[in-house]
């Protein structure tokens, strides 16, 4: 099988997000980047399935980004991954949801697939949309939000649970597919010494917008950013405080009662 | 392409979500003055029945759409239904709940219609005659405000308890009852059944209260503690992801960066830190309580009450103090 994993660098969930100075996105000195951290479990999902399947299937990674996300690419290739597509262009400088899964579609088209895995969502943009637009684009189905996976043994269908509110739903679906992963689905193993050592030679084939036959930057236009805006200033912690703890509960319910209306 | 919306009304375990009345207002806001008119779709067994719930609330149409195959949901069966929809009525907007489904379906429909869709609002308004959305991004970190461009239907899924519900204004709703148009070859995955979350208690994204616990919490056991509290408002358990990670809790209920983010009215953060991957998922709570025994904690940095004390004591008294206002 061909198993594709799809990756995202994104700024690591304990950085400190800051507005830049022109107010046009945010500011990235001093913020580490990792891989998107749910995309993990997508890549996590690719490995044990590659394994499980041990048949000379191959777990190639599809990233569209910048340079530096070559850093983030070769972690996956150390956690096991076998090769990699970096989509590196400077015309796809912050590219929308639209933009990104008609790059993606045609650079997974050129490789092949079986199986898509992804994160289900970004912890940047937060938006969750590439993986169902390259699935209509892919004209394949797409089950998002999985926490478990089981692959039939002729490979044709696959059942899942996804996380919904207040439980889990089960899905049957045909493959070929893409699936977003969540939490839960597995445990995203470590790059290990020997992983790192092999990863630095596998391959990450470059392409760029032209190479991929794509002329003009697909699905631009869609919306504008009118302004960002950092989180409103919270108010003041009122410290409930007393002699007995049991006269600080009290006067606490009070004020949630009478001050915050909310009992 | 004129003014008008088509607001999705999710049908969960045979109910409407609650979210829907807060799209009707939000589709509202985005007609006011246009001239546009607003349309429902209800799909899935229970549809017909339904629409009464939200008839006479300024709809113009209800559409309801009953099939055995979109008896239980399907991307693509779901998707195919309010594909045809738009293409026939031209709405401008598709406003759903930014909920499991609503994620799921409506970039997938955008897709197909080459539309636009801005995820996980919690403002909709109208500047200028051109709509702007405010949504969260870095998981709550910052905010960002945006407006669509060109002439295409423009997705928008709202996330639950962010806009006041529509209260029922009179007016004629047409409930109008249409073939889905849905085959089973075009239903690749499908959901077969949903197993509800273990203890059957509140969503975490649906509670009106959530009582949250940390690493502090010692044992998954003591979370008994937090659902008492919880039971009192019919609300939800929560926890930190250091909880979690340490097998104190299920995550499921896991708040923050990489768990659920949350926007109740009341928040109880017990024993919990404040780590910022944390905060990012709870920091728009309307009200926020933290018991901590440590008072730097920075969970008192966006808390608006707090309590310095260990949360064995606290939490217990606090039950019984609550427990008894409410009698």
């Amino acid at each position: 099988m061909k198993i594709i994993v799809l990756l995202k660098r994104v700024p690591d969930t304990e950085a400190k997000i800051l507005i830049n100075q022109e107010g046009t996105g945010i500011r990235e000195d001093g913020v580490k980047f990792v891989i998107n951290p749910h995309d993990e479990y997508g890549i996590e999902e690719g490995l044990k399935l590659r394994e499980k399947l041990a048949d000379g299937s191959k777990v190639t990674v599809v990233c569209a980004g910048p340079e530096e996300a070559t850093e983030a690419i070769r972690t996956a290739l150390a956690m096991g991954a076998d090769d990699a597509v970096h989509v590196c262009d400077p015309k796809l400088a912050d590219p929308n949801p639209f933009t990104v899964s008609e790059v993606l579609a045609k650079a997974i088209q050129a490789e092949g697939f079986d199986v898509i895995f992804c994160g289900k969502q970004a912890i940047d943009d937060d938006l969750a949309q590439v993986q169902s637009i390259l699935a209509e684009k892919l004209d394949i189905p797409q089950v998002n939000n999985a926490t478990a996976f089981e692959m039939a043994a002729d490979c044709r269908s696959a059942k899942l649970s996804r996380r919904i509110e207040g439980g889990d739903e089960k899905i049957e679906t045909s493959m070929p597919a893409i699936i977003s992963c969540d939490k839960g689905l597995n445990e995203p193993r470590y790059a290990s010494l020997p992983g790192i050592m092999k990863a630095k030679k596998k391959e990450i084939r470059k392409k760029s917008l032209a190479d991929l036959g794509i002329a003009e930057v697909p699905g631009t236009g869609r919306s504008r950013v009118l302004k960002w805006l950092p989180l409103p200033k919270g108010g003041e912690c009122r410290i409930v405080a007393a002699e007995e703890t049991v006269d600080a509960v009290r006067e606490l319910a009070r004020l949630l009662r009478e001050e915050a209306k909310v009992i | 392409m004129g003014n008008d919306v088509l607001v999705f009304g999710e049908i969960r375990g045979g109910e409407l979500k609650k979210v829907v009345r807060e799209l009707i207002s939000a589709a509202a806001t985005a007609t006011g003055g246009t001239g546009g008119a607003t349309d429902a779709v209800l799909i899935g067994a229970g549809a017909a029945s339904l629409a009464g719930k939200i008839k006479g609330f300024g709809l113009r149409k209800i559409f309801t759409v009953e099939d055995e195959l979109l008896a239980n949901y399907s991307t693509e069966g779901y998707a195919a239904v309010l594909a045809s929809l738009i293409a026939e009525n031209k709405y401008r907007y598709v406003f759903m709940g930014a909920t499991a489904m609503g994620r799921d379906l409506g970039p997938r429909v955008a897709a197909r219609v080459d539309g636009v869709m801005f995820s996980d609002c919690v403002e909709v308004r109208m500047e200028g005659g051109s709509l702007v959305v405010r949504r969260p991004v870095y998981s709550g970190k910052l905010f960002v405000e945006l407006s669509p461009e060109g002439d295409r239907t423009v997705f928008v899924s709202v996330r639950p308890n962010n806009i006041a519900p529509a209260a029922e204004s009179g007016g004629s709703t047409e409930i109008s009852p249409r073939p889905s148009g849905v085959t089973r070859d075009m239903i690749r995955a499908m959901a077969t059944e949903i197993v509800p979350l273990a203890g059957g208690r509140p969503d975490v994204t649906e509670a009106d209260v959530i009582v949250s616990g940390g690493r502090a919490m010692k044992e998954g056991a003591n979370f008994r503690m937090l659902e008492e509290l919880a039971d009192l408002f019919g609300g939800a358990v929560g926890a930190s992801r250091a909880a979690v990670d340490a097998g104190f809790a299920a995550q499921p209920i896991q708040v923050g960066q990489t768990g659920k983010v949350v926007n109740p009215k009341l928040y109880i953060a017990c024993g919990i830190s404040g780590a910022i991957q944390h905060l990012a998922g709870m920091r728009t709570s309307k009200v926020i309580v933290a018991i901590n025994k440590d008072p730097n904690a920075p969970i008192f940095e966006k808390a608006h009450y707090g309590i310095v004390g260990d949360l064995f004591e606290v939490v217990p008294l606090l039950t019984k103090e609550i427990k008894t206002m409410m009698q």
